[in-house]
């Protein structure tokens, strides 16, 4: 009766102002809306503009994101499906990207509200197995503690599991990690991250990780001309710039870089990056007595570059690089 | 006899939302909180037993109640309190210390006097709990 009386009017008002409305007598859900006020925009945008290549890595987050936020409008209106899962597997060669996405993924993650504090604890074997037995299962405990509200990231996650010896301890962790991933998937996200091949061998011989495990994210190697943007990007972080002609010559390393063994994609060209800024400070040192400007200080030229041991080695293939060593 | 000690002794017994509330706002200050229970809960004894080690570098609280949750399932009968430990230079000691668990049965404490010199009387409490030997109180 009361409610009879509280609801006509009511519903007598909506009818008259706005006809279709009325079929759901629901609340409009503004995506748009949530999209804003979650601010989760910004930082795709972020990783739109910091992460060069990597789609189908950068569509799953966006997937997930697009899942997380649908989530909290029909938790809005007392829908729920429970918590999604959200530990995911990254597999990839070598600087790839892993750990730095893992940390974007924490942000993420976040500001979507489905891990409260956003942080990222990177772990390996050593940090959750322990040496002697009754050694390990409060080691993990820590660690998973630690990383409770945040992102657990787990790099080389293949070593917790080694088959040749059927007494190692890291079947233990494996254990504990398998039911704090299930019982309180909303407390925190595992992300375990390692070499391909590795990696799906341990998931083949741990079907209970594998099965909990819900989003397996391949990370694809970059080609040359996506290092080459990274490379940019590196050298701005770090205020420096490439002459035209350093720009080809890193362009060129580059290519011949990945066909050399050990290529760890972005890392090589860190560290390719690094010995450049090695050889320009020598060759300006070398020069000390004339007046150095900023330009001189910020500017790598090609011979920094082209001085490496990637070109030198193909000499005999490339005489044009022999005035440069 | 409801013992009460600490921070919140003059409040009913804390829910667990409010002490994951407490726990949050321990870690907000950059506090480390650490578990302690004790079957011996004179006033004057201020050594309980750590469950565990102090937990430094925390971020949330769902860490220590799952520690808290596991406590309370191994000394279910016991006294259990939660302190945050301040590290800044110049307090270095506890600033929040709060009951969390207690037994089912509490009997209580006797107070004793004792006759001294002349008509003086001293007076001191007893637990009852401690006349029997530890482990097999409460």
């Amino acid at each position: 009766m009361m409610d009879s009386i509280a609801n006509t009017p009511a519903n007598g008002q909506a009818r008259r102002e706005d006809p279709p409305a009325q079929a759901g007598a629901a609340p409009q859900l503004d995506l748009d809306a949530a999209f804003r006020d979650s601010n989760i925009g910004e930082v795709l945008d972020k990783l739109e503009r910091e992460l060069i290549g990597l789609e189908p890595v950068k569509s799953r987050i966006r997937d997930i994101a697009a899942l997380l936020l649908v989530d909290k409008l029909r938790h809005s209106l007392g829908l729920s499906a429970g918590a999604p899962s959200l530990h995911m597997s990254f597999t990839g060669n070598p600087g790839t990207g892993k750990t730095t996405v893992a940390l974007r993924m924490a942000e993420i993650l976040h500001r979507l509200g489905y891990v409260r504090k956003g942080h990222l604890v990177a772990v390996t074997r050593d940090d959750l197995v322990g040496q002697y037995i009754g050694h390990t299962a409060p080691k993990t405990r820590e660690v998973l503690k630690r990383a409770m509200g945040g992102v657990l990231f787990i790099d080389e996650a293949y070593y917790l599991y080694r088959p040749e010896n059927e007494r190692d301890y890291g079947q233990e962790a494996i254990e504990i990690l398998l039911q704090v991933m299930e019982n309180q998937r909303e407390d925190l996200v595992v992300i375990f991250a390692g070499y391909k091949d590795r990696m799906d061998t341990f998931f083949r011989s741990n079907p209970g990780m594998s099965s909990r495990v819900a989003h397996h994210i391949d990370f694809p190697d970059y080609t040359p001309g996506e290092l080459h943007a990274i490379a940019g990007l590196m050298l701005e972080q770090m205020q420096y710039r490439l002459d035209s002609e350093a720009d080809t010559a890193l362009l060129e390393y580059i290519e011949r870089r990945i066909r050399q063994p050990h290529f760890a994609n972005a890392r090589s060209v860190r560290n390719a990056l690094d010995r450049a800024r090695l050889r320009q400070a020598s060759r300006l040192f070398d020069r000390r007595g004339g007046v150095l400007s900023k330009e001189d200080l910020v500017t790598i030229k090609a011979a920094d570059i082209r001085a490496s041991r990637v070109f030198t080695a193909a000499k005999s293939v490339e005489p044009g690089v022999s005035d440069n060593r | 006899m409801r013992l009460t000690q600490g921070t919140f002794s003059f409040l009913p017994d804390l829910t667990d939302a409010q002490i994951r509330g407490q726990i949050e706002y321990c870690l907000r200050n950059g506090w480390a909180v650490s578990i302690e229970y004790t079957d011996d809960p004179h006033p004057r004894n201020t050594y309980w037993e750590m469950f565990g080690q102090p937990m430094f570098d925390i971020r949330d609280a769902a860490g220590i109640m799952s520690e808290l949750q596991a406590c309370r399932r191994t000394f279910a009968q016991h006294y259990i309190k939660i302190n945050a430990f301040d590290s800044s230079l110049g307090r270095e000691s506890l600033r929040l210390s709060f009951i969390v668990g207690r037994p089912d049965k509490e009997p209580g404490f006797a107070l004793e006097r004792r006759e001294a010199g002349g008509r003086h009387v001293q007076y001191t409490t007893r637990s009852y709990a401690v006349e029997r030997p530890e482990g097999e109180r409460y």
